[in-house]
């Protein structure tokens, strides 16, 4: 089975500061890391090849220093990583076509995977438009995935529903976060993963003239503007002054 | 042409609504489809709120398949000529709205909270890095493709009177490889906490399943009777089902009062309840986050303060 797995370097959320004055995120000095979805998504590529055996190859667009991250993924499991250089302007049509292209190239698969969306963006967009750009089926929001010989079997989380589908191959799957829980690698497989191969591919070599359809012109920051009554001492006063309060603001009826 | 599709129907209605705004400014007709069985009163009812033209597209299809709905929506677009797409955001629709820009190469933004035409460009703003900013995207070609939640935008005031076209042209499009072999419903109960007026809500404040009854409890006095919970509630512990997880990544929601109960305030949930009416916020710990999102708070042990503000409701209201 060859499996080829998207994975996307993103900034650590949840190191990320707010500037108190301006609200906006500031994006400086944030650690990165793989977005968490995308390991669940090579967790789910290591259990495939676990049992039918192949060749996971981890594909990310980024810039040079993505590679100290996809090493996390050759230690994690994989067998080759693919570094496209990212581009200086993008969005996800270039992102996805660069991504759909390096696919190409490959050549053979049968499963592509990818997280359901990346943790900083959260669009979910480029699983879609690499399965639509292949022209190959696509199974999103897996919680759960069965990999046969000539088919495979996921079911779907979609809220209110499960929805079990099955497709041949080659398909795309996306996965969620509840799928599966991303095995830590061990010291071998870390210094095992130093011997994995790395390539570089350029985004010119895999196709040119790729020009973003959208533009961020602005990330704003958020303000939170609340009253911030917090009633802190005796319990029996606290609770009596809340109910007061939300009497007055005419919730209570 | 605008169009605007969902497979939810009020969700469509509140996608006429943004969409006659953007059609009357770019000068553009605005057509609602429908995907699916010729259905006359559906495509009456779209008219009469907001849409000039109805395109339905009559197929043997009878369930949801991103790659043949892809296939189907290429099509009108082609036909329609066009250039504003608004999808619904649930969770058929943005993988949709993203195959299909994959396949007519568009731009596409997903989960937009606002959308407008800016120097005669469409823009939207949806909001990233897990609820801490909002980016602003400009298209800077053609066709765009925006997806919109659900309770974003109000639906325009239902006119009968209207009068449109409707359309009906029967395609076919290539099966896809995918076969679905079973649907299952989620749900555990009668949970909506999308169109729910008022929320008690509980966190990893709570030390077992059984004590959730605190939160029941005080919905029910407090006539609501809908309970919502954060991330570790629903998607780890699974102590309540996902109908009830508020967040970034569960139900966006704004009731007129949300009660947080042990709730720390990660910037995911809150992502998920900001827009509430009036916030309440109860936590032991003086210092969480939660209460810098909220308009009334009290430090105290949810043990104690939840039984106390249940009876005082109920007293208050009888």
């Amino acid at each position: 089975m060859n499996i080829i797995v998207c994975a996307k370097q993103v900034i650590d959320v949840s190191e990320m500061k707010v500037d108190p004055n301006t609200k906006k995120p500031i994006l400086q000095g944030v650690p990165q890391k793989i977005s968490d979805i995308d390991k669940n998504a090579m967790e789910e590529a290591i259990k495939i090849k676990e049992k039918h055996g192949g060749k996971i190859t981890v594909v990310t667009v980024g810039p040079s220093d993505a590679k100290e991250r996809i090493k996390e993924l050759l230690a994690m499991g994989a067998d080759e990583g693919i570094l496209v250089s990212h581009p200086e302007k993008y969005d996800y049509h270039v992102i996805s076509s660069l991504l759909a292209e390096a696919i190409k190239k490959i050549g053979e698969y049968d499963i592509v995977l990818c997280g359901e969306a990346s943790i900083d963006m959260f669009s979910g967009q480029v699983g879609p438009r690499v399965a639509a750009l292949l022209n190959i089926p696509q199974i999103t929001y897996a919680q759960s995935v069965t990999a046969e010989k000539d088919k495979v079997t996921a079911e779907r989380n979609m809220g209110d529903k499960a929805v079990t589908t099955e497709s041949t191959y080659p398909v795309l799957i996306t996965v969620t976060k509840e799928s599966n829980e991303p095995r830590l690698p061990s010291l071998m497989q870390i210094l095992g993963a130093a011997n994995k191969p790395i390539n570089d591919w350029t985004a010119d070599s895999l196709t040119s003239g790729l020009n973003p359809m959208v533009d961020t012109v602005e990330l704003k920051g958020i303000s939170m503007e609340r009253k911030n009554v917090i009633y802190q001492n005796d319990l029996d006063e606290s609770v009596s002054k809340l109910v007061d309060s939300l009497t007055k603001e005419g919730v209570l009826r | 042409m605008v169009i605007v599709y969902s497979d939810d129907k009020k969700l469509t209605f509140e996608l006429l609504s943004k969409g006659s705004e953007l059609a009357k400014g770019l000068g553009k007709k605005l057509t609602a489809v429908i995907i699916g069985k010729a259905d006359d009163n559906l495509a009456k009812e779209y008219i009469s709120f907001g849409a000039d033209n109805v395109f339905i597209a009559e197929t043997s299809i009878d369930s949801f398949k991103a790659e043949e709905y892809t296939d189907i929506l290429g099509n009108i677009v082609k036909e329609t000529s066009a250039e504003t797409i608004l999808i619904g955001s649930n969770k058929n629709g943005k993988e949709l709205a993203s195959r299909l820009a994959g396949k007519i190469n568009a731009g596409c933004v997903i989960d937009s909270t606002n959308v407008y035409l800016k120097d005669k460009k469409l823009t939207a703003e949806r909001v990233v890095y897990s609820g801490n900013a909002i980016a602003v995207e400009q298209f800077n070609s053609k066709p765009c493709i925006v997806t919109v939640p659900s309770k974003v935008f109000d639906p325009l005031k239902k006119d009968g009177g209207r009068k449109g076209e409707i359309v009906k042209k029967k395609i076919e499009v290539e099966k896809s490889a995918s076969k679905i072999l079973k649907v299952q419903d989620m749900k555990t109960g009668d949970v909506n906490v999308e169109d729910a007026e008022i929320i008690v809500s509980c966190g990893r404040g709570f030390k077992n399943k059984d004590d959730i009854k605190l939160v029941d409890e005080l919905a029910k006095v407090l006539k609501g009777k809908t309970v919502g919970c954060s991330r570790p509630i629903a998607a780890d512990l699974k102590w309540l089902s996902e109908d009830h997880w508020i967040g970034l990544s569960g139900h966006k929601v704004k009731p007129k009062l949300y009660i947080a109960a042990g709730i720390s305030g990660q910037i995911q949930h809150i992502a998920g309840m900001r827009d509430s009416g009036i916030i309440v916020a109860i936590n032991k710990d003086s210092e969480a986050l939660i209460f810098k999102s909220a308009d009334y708070g009290i430090v105290g042990d949810l043990y104690e303060v939840l039984p106390k503000l249940t009876n005082a409701v109920k007293e208050k209201m009888g």
